[in-house]
């Protein structure tokens, strides 16, 4: 009908003079934009089809492509936005529910934006970390309550099992299934490289990936696919998944389309059955159930593995915290409203949760004031795009951060916003060998290293500024931060002080 | 403008201590003459003493030294004091009239003992029961402030140079085995003499130079075990934390200068497994507790000295020795100017503490 019509979002626009027709575009776009017209001898194209991924503009030899806005609008209206006006359209012709991937786009304030670090001048000198140590190695897990001694008087190690990092970044949950196995082995490879961990997400670890186990963290999500006994314990530590910054409240679904082969195997359901994650665990309907699981994953791996409860940041996230942080679980993960989905309801990604950085600062001061900071320890997620918010977050008292996105770019997404599609052009979050293969493992696991030891180096750089040498030493020191622009309840929120006081 | 406690003031400073491990007794003045001489390291916004031994007399009472704003301030924490302890002896601390000290309140010493009854009632054991009232007097009640609180030992500050504090407290009419000092120098007027140290907390005092970079950190988190930083200074979050690691979690003297001037990572690597798995609980269990930034410490408690640098040795500090006799300083010249013949004299390294006792306490 012509009012489901919209014209392309995107124009592909070909210079002429510089194509070559050499059918690059052609063979590279998953959503076969391209196609070469015999009769012409030239290149066409159907924009309409377009995600925006840049993988043939990446990949045209003669720089003959860009791809612009294309500029058609619809009567300006800032209440009824473009985007409202074609999801209405959309929905009255498919009386479905909006998909979207990728994290919330929409203009919330990004709080790491309005956070300043600060720097020593005069009263404390900085410290050069070229010339003098710089530490970031970070612990996860519960810190004693008191000290034992042996009957020399010797201190005894009592410390219930932690996960040691060499700095303060983890590789968040993304299962194999909404991304591809080579996406899975660039971040097994990367976390074991760095010394860090990564994160199966809920589908289960595939057997090749067995031998990354002590970098690999391994999820126990609502479906529960692919957890066994071998599972729970081929990791260094268990993450329970409530809920996700991108979807609280709700489960998930993988298609059937993308459960093929190995997939299904991992996920130990039949191939091409749909994936289903209930919304709640059916074994939690309450904090003391899930006190109980927490201790069975605990039996089940002779207590020697910590625990992490991952929730989506949500209005009473600081008392959930504090529940969590008493069900004997070592760790919270905390994902903000912002954090990446292979899958999300378009409404729920863009209007359920609260900022991550609100968030944390509400849990950390809540355990605190409760006395139990030192019971858990905080991961923090959903998006962290760069070393300064990784600085931000553990001023305002996380322990760590996961990244995904931010990995995911590393290996070339172009958040292009179209996983569910199961088209990625990057390999990544796709299921068929022909884009898989774009993504060489080699190449993708060195660039992940790059990118976090390029975030070390401004990390370390950062907090010699400050005069700090060890990060445990900025975990919670919100002093080092200021706020701009932001209202005395926000900051009050945040915990921190205005620029200029 | 806003005084000590309402914001966060840097300062540098200059410290200085005498310690006689045979438990001689010396006199008040031979410190001031040490302080004296860094006399450009303080800016006259801060001085001040502690001298253990000082009060043989009463040694088994805790003297509380008081500021008070106002006799009804005065009235106020007295009636507090009357009803929680056994008031043994009180008096207005003698002075002498400095014309570089001015503005005075009114400085109070009472002796006491927690009333039996009261400690009993509170289940609380004696040095809780007494670190918990003297902060709810520093909490609660405006105009009163108990700045020492040890036995057979006692702190004397004010506004002002340290010599001329040392002149208006009389200082030479104490003896005392052992004596730190402290001349500040801080980057904003305080105007408040609460604010100068040493910092005191049952019988341990620290004197500090420098400023430390994990202050909030560390204030986070020994917040969580009831301490209140109400001064924002350095010297007050490091006394709650040795109070902490050391009274409350039991840790030795040396192993809390390893959790606060824990070695770094590629050290530890570097030591035998035992050692290696010591340091390494100690740095991970109490991470929040690592002081970063520069800072020397000195920590008098009963029957010792403790002197702490950062790990960075990023200020300055030097020991020195003669017969019984102990010096640790900001600057070699603070000990010679007391004992130009000094035997021994070393710096420590960041992170080592040098801790010195009593004699008859160590057999
Ligand atoms: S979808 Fe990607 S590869 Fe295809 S035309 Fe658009 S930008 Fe190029
Ligand atoms: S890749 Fe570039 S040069 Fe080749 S056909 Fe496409 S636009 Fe033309
Ligand atoms: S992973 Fe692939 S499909 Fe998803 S946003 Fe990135 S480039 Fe697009």
């Amino acid at each position: 009908m012509a009012v489901d019509f919209f014209y392309p979002e995107y124009e592909i626009v070909r210079d002429p003079n510089r194509c070559i027709a050499c059918r690059v575009c052609e063979r590279q776009c998953s959503n076969k934009v391209h196609s070469y017209d015999e009769d012409t001898g030239k290149m066409v194209c159907d924009d309409s089809k377009c995600v925006n991924c840049h993988r043939c503009v990446a990949l045209c030899p003669t720089r003959a492509l860009k791809i612009v806005p294309s500029g058609d609008t619809f009567k300006t209206n800032s209440n009824w936005t473009a985007n409202y006006m074609k999801e209405i359209y959309r929905q009255a012709n498919s009386g479905g529910v909006l998909l979207s991937s990728m994290g919330n786009p929409e203009a919330f304030p990004v709080y790491w934006d309005k956070m300043l670090i600060n720097a020593s001048q005069v009263t404390n000198p900085s410290i050069d970390p070229l010339r003098e140590p710089m530490e970031t190695r970070t612990f996860l897990g519960k810190k004693p309550t008191g000290i034992e001694r042996d009957m020399n008087g010797r201190l005894v190690p009592n410390l219930e099992p932690q996960l040691e990092l060499s700095l303060p970044i983890l590789f968040g949950g993304m299962s194999y299934g909404a991304i591809s196995y080579n996406a899975h082995e660039c971040l097994a490879r990367a976390a074991e490289a760095v010394g860090t961990f990564y994160n199966t997400g809920e589908g289960g670890l595939h057997k090749d990936f067995y031998k990354y186990g002590k970098n690999t963290i391994v999820q126990v999500a609502s479906g529960r696919f692919g957890v066994h006994k071998d599972y729970l314990n081929a990791g260094a530590a268990i993450e329970i998944k409530i809920g996700q910054g991108a979807k609280p409240g709700i489960g998930g679904h993988l298609p059937g389309l993308k459960i093929v082969g190995d997939i299904s195997q991992t996920r130990m359901i039949p191939m091409g059955s749909d994936a289903i994650s209930p919304a709640p665990h059916h074994d939690i309907y309450s904090i003391e159930d899930l006190h109980q699981l927490v201790y069975s994953l605990k039996e089940a791996t002779d207590y020697k593995k910590p625990v992490i409860v991952k929730i989506a940041a949500v209005h009473n996230v600081a008392a959930i915290a504090s529940g969590v942080a008493r069900s004997g679980a070592d760790i919270i993960a905390i994902d903000g409203f912002r954090g990446g989905t292979g899958a999300a309801p378009t409404r729920i990604r863009d209007n359920v949760g609260i900022p991550i950085e609100l968030a944390l600062a509400a849990v950390d001061q809540r355990l605190r004031d409760e006395g139990i900071r030192g019971n858990i320890s905080i991961i923090c997620g959903g998006s962290i795009r760069n070393s300064t918010d990784v600085i931000k977050a553990i001023a305002l008292g996380a322990d760590a951060v996961y990244i995904a996105t931010a990995a995911l770019l590393a290996l070339g997404c172009h958040l292009c916003r179209s996983c569910h599609t199961g088209n990625c052009n990057w390999g990544i979050a796709t299921q068929k060998p022909e884009l898989v293969k774009r993504l060489n493992t080699d190449v993708g696991t060195e660039r992940l290293i790059n990118l976090l030891h390029a975030w070390e180096h401004e990390i370390t750089e950062i907090m010699g500024g400050m005069g700090i040498n060890s990060i445990e030493a900025l975990r919670g020191n919100r002093l080092m931060l200021r706020g701009i622009g932001l209202t005395d309840r926000e900051l009050a929120i945040l915990g921190i002080k205005h620029a200029g006081e | 403008m806003q005084k000590e406690g309402q914001i966060r003031i840097p300062a540098g400073c200059a410290i200085s201590s005498i310690f006689s491990k045979s438990g001689k007794r010396i006199d008040g003045s031979q410190i001031v003459r040490s302080i004296k001489i860094m006399h450009d390291r303080s800016n006259g916004l801060g001085g001040g003493f502690a001298g253990y031994g000082i009060y043989p007399e009463y040694k088994n009472a805790y003297a509380f030294h008081v500021f008070y704003d106002s006799t009804e301030a005065k009235n106020q924490c007295e009636d507090f004091l009357d009803r929680h302890f056994d008031i043994i002896n009180l008096s207005k601390i003698p002075i002498r009239k400095n014309p570089n000290i001015t503005d005075e309140p009114l400085i109070w010493r009472y002796f006491v003992n927690p009333l039996p009854t009261k400690l009993a009632d509170s289940q609380l054991d004696e040095q809780e029961y007494v670190v918990r009232s003297v902060v709810h007097v520093n909490d609660q009640m405006e105009g009163a402030y108990i700045f020492s609180s040890g036995k057979n030992m006692g702190v004397f500050k004010a506004c002002g140079y340290p010599e001329d504090v040392g002149d208006f407290y009389r200082l030479e009419e104490y003896e005392g085995y052992s004596w730190t000092a402290h001349g500040r120098y801080p980057t904003n007027t305080p105007g408040w003499w609460g604010g100068a140290h040493p910092f005191a907390l049952l019988d341990k005092t620290i004197v500090h130079n420098g400023e430390i970079s994990s202050y909030d950190a560390n204030r986070r988190y020994i917040e969580m075990y009831g301490y209140r930083c109400n001064l924002m200074t350095d010297t007050e979050v490091i006394t709650y934390i040795v109070d902490y690691l050391v009274r409350k979690q039991g840790l030795s003297l040396s192993e809390m200068s390893n959790v606060i001037a824990a070695p770094f990572w590629s050290t530890i690597s570097r030591k035998d497994p035992e050692e290696k798995e010591r340091l390494s609980y100690l740095r991970n269990a109490f991470a929040s507790l690592l002081i970063t930034g520069p800072f020397s410490i000195l920590l008098g408690f009963e029957g010792g000295l403790l002197a702490l640098n950062d790990r960075l040795k990023l200020r300055s500090m030097v020991v020195g020795e003669k017969g019984d006799m102990v010096y640790i300083a900001s600057e070699e010249a603070a000990i010679r100017v007391i004992e130009p013949d000094v035997e021994r004299i070393w710096s420590p390294r960041g992170g080592e503490p040098v801790i010195v006792t009593l004699d008859h306490l160590r057999r």
